[in-house]
């Protein structure tokens, strides 16, 4: 598609890290190649169907939970930014390495804002945030079929208050872990 | 006289501060007294409709208040109490008694009559400028069915509206926005549609998935949105009459939003986030062709058309901050034309092609606002901790848009304010709404 090839060009003539890469999430792109129940020791049906036998507790850390609770499973950005800090990289790092060693888990980069701002500017923004750590965990090596981004902008806040601790719990990129195959 | 004095009355409304108010005193009964910036709205007197088939007394009383409140909503005319009539109407057809509307110094009177046959229902109605003791324009009738009796009133408030002011109406016409419910770190949202007045709502989706910024066709039709109901953030249309519904955009890995009508109503513009990167496409709903429109690392969103089809304005934050920019619709060289300080968004055309409304971002407060298409004579109307998505009653007099109260509890409502920043008020919706898109004058 024009469109692709348009976004690629440009992404290679002005080096932005935001950018992304050519890959598109589709029909055989490997997504969930591995097929399922696989490594994690998770109970997973073979159907694609998650099993009712749970995928294994906080303390396995081959779980969606310790890499939700132990790793930590989202960055946070400054006011308007979508640039990664020390710290949210280090969390990315983390997050890079769980998924290279679980390799049957696909993951879908949730970008959010704050609601300081226009909601469908906050859809870009939650979408730029959202590439940020995904361009960020492919260059650690997660294959970019195994990442999907989405946004919510500002429509699904964690913290409801309207003061600047809960902006930034709100301004975050959430790195959530599914089984199978990505659509 | 009554036509010229009202012309005059809303001249302020265009630019206000071009004007010094002594410009706006005249001679004789029709004066317009403007005081700390209120205009002195015009005395109307509405005796109740007359019932001209047993048991039509409720529907013309209804009918009545309908047509009154309409006009006495725009700020710009006040209701004299029925309690101070000297005289009303034998019948429809009863001379008028000039000296009785007169003496209370009503300077617009409106008599009307209903009749009710089966479903049928008609309304008639005349309007006289009683110090010039003459009718301004001709009786006019109106008929449907007796379920639209609301719609009749605002027809008869439309007429009324529109002989006096010298400007179309804008009382029947529909506005489409989203619902919502539930606490704010879960919030559910459906697209609801109601009457501009907040009466007759009903719902046109489900709450199971997030929908964002509907907007309504130019003919009011049909409905373009943002739907999660795949997952992703998707265009989908929806045909109100039928409330079916279909997705238009459909390539994977992108999410698109921020959808909107071309004037033919047979093409969609819109964003697409694709890398991070966000940028206006347009695509055709009959053969689903597709023509990039922008083409930069920066996010371009929020598109708008002007009435005549050339123009796009949207916001783009290339500069660094989010400003608003208009295009050719073919896509080309955007202009800048926000200069002021703070951030600009939600840009929208007025119908009559003059103005730019927008949500400006500025020291903590959110405001909406307009300007010239040039970006000049920039007038904030609002200031609060969230205002936001401003739309345009369809003769360009009238805002409607989000103000969202703060904390946890806090949630969206929807509000309505005239162009020169008078007349702020709340629309009921039932419960949290945001996102309205007014639709055009119904046929």
């Amino acid at each position: 598609m024009n469109k692709f090839l348009v976004a690629s060009l440009l992404c290679g003539a002005l080096a932005v890290s935001a950018c992304t890469r050519p890959d598109r999430f589709g029909a055989g792109a490997g997504a969930g190649a591995d097929g399922m129940g696989m490594g994690a020791g998770a109970g997973l049906g073979q159907s694609g169907a998650i099993g009712q036998a749970g995928l294994g507790g906080a303390g396995d850390p081959r779980s969606p939970e310790y890499f939700q609770q132990s790793i930590g499973d989202r960055v946070l950005f400054a006011v308007d930014q979508s640039t990664l800090s020390p710290e949210a990289m280090a969390t990315l790092d983390g997050q890079a390495q769980w998924l290279m060693t679980n390799t049957d888990y696909l993951a879908v980069v949730e970008g959010h804002a704050d609601e300081q701002g226009t909601r469908e500017y906050n859809v870009a923004l939650g979408a730029r945030r959202a590439n940020a750590a995904r361009e960020y965990l492919i260059s650690r090596g997660v294959p970019a079929s195994r990442l999907r981004t989405i946004s919510y902008g500002k429509e699904r806040p964690v913290a409801t208050c309207s003061d600047p601790s809960c902006y930034a719990q709100n301004r975050r990129a959430v790195t959530v872990i599914a089984a199978g195959a990505l659509s | 006289m009554l036509t010229r004095t009202i012309a005059l009355l809303l001249l302020p409304l265009v630019a206000a501060t071009a004007i010094p108010a002594p410009a706006l005193a005249q001679d004789g009964p029709l004066r317009i007294t403007i005081s700390e910036g209120v205009i002195e709205p015009l005395p109307f007197a509405i005796p109740t409709f007359q019932a001209e088939t047993a048991g039509a007394e409720q529907l013309a009383a209804d009918i009545t208040r309908v047509a009154a409140q309409d006009l006495t909503g725009t700020g710009l005319f006040r209701e004299i109490p029925a309690a101070s009539f000297i005289s009303t109407p034998a019948s429809f057809s009863s001379p008028v008694a000039y000296p009785d509307w007169r003496a209370i110094n009503a300077q617009a009177l409106i008599t009307g009559a209903v009749a009710v046959n089966g479903d049928q229902l008609t309304v008639k109605f005349r309007l006289y400028d009683v110090f010039t003791g003459a009718e301004l324009g001709e009786g006019l009738q109106f008929a449907g069915t007796r379920g639209g009796w609301r719609r009749m009133g605002h027809k008869v408030a439309d007429a009324v509206y529109s002989r006096i002011t010298g400007e179309s109406g804008y009382f029947d016409s529909r506005v489409v926005f989203v619902s919502e419910s539930g606490p704010k770190d879960n919030r559910a949202r459906r697209l609801g549609i109601m009457d501009y007045d907040g009466e007759n709502r009903q719902f046109l989706t489900d709450s199971n998935s997030l929908v964002l910024a509907p907007r309504f066709s130019p003919s009011g039709d049909r409905v373009l949105y943002t739907s999660y109901e795949s997952g992703f953030p998707r265009i989908s249309l929806l045909d109100v009459a039928s409330v079916g519904r279909r997705q238009v955009t459909t390539v994977e890995g992108e999410m698109a939003f921020s959808p909107r009508f071309t004037k033919d109503g047979q093409s969609v513009i819109y964003s697409v986030s694709t890398g991070g990167n966000t940028d206006i496409y347009r695509t055709d709903l009959g053969s689903g062709a597709h023509t990039r429109l922008t083409s930069a690392p920066s996010i371009e969103t929020s598109p708008s058309l002007s009435p005549d089809g050339g123009r796009i304005v949207f916001e783009s934050d290339r500069s660094g901050t989010q400003q608003l920019y208009v295009m050719p619709v073919g896509g080309g060289e955007p202009q800048r034309i926000s200069f002021g300080e703070g951030r600009y968004g939600s840009p929208v055309w007025s119908p009559r092609g003059d103005l730019i409304a927008f949500t400006k971002q500025n020291a903590g407060r959110f405001h909406i606002g307009v300007m010239r298409t040039d970006g000049s004579e920039e007038r904030l109307l609002t200031s609060s901790f969230l205002d936001e998505s401003p739309s345009w009653a369809p003769n360009g007099r009238v805002l409607m848009f989000t103000r969202e109260s703060q904390g946890s509890e806090g949630g969206p409502q929807l509000y309505s304010v005239d162009i020169s920043g008078r007349n702020l008020k709340q629309v009921p919706t039932g419960g949290f709404a945001s996102d309205p898109s007014w639709g055009p004058l119904q046929q």
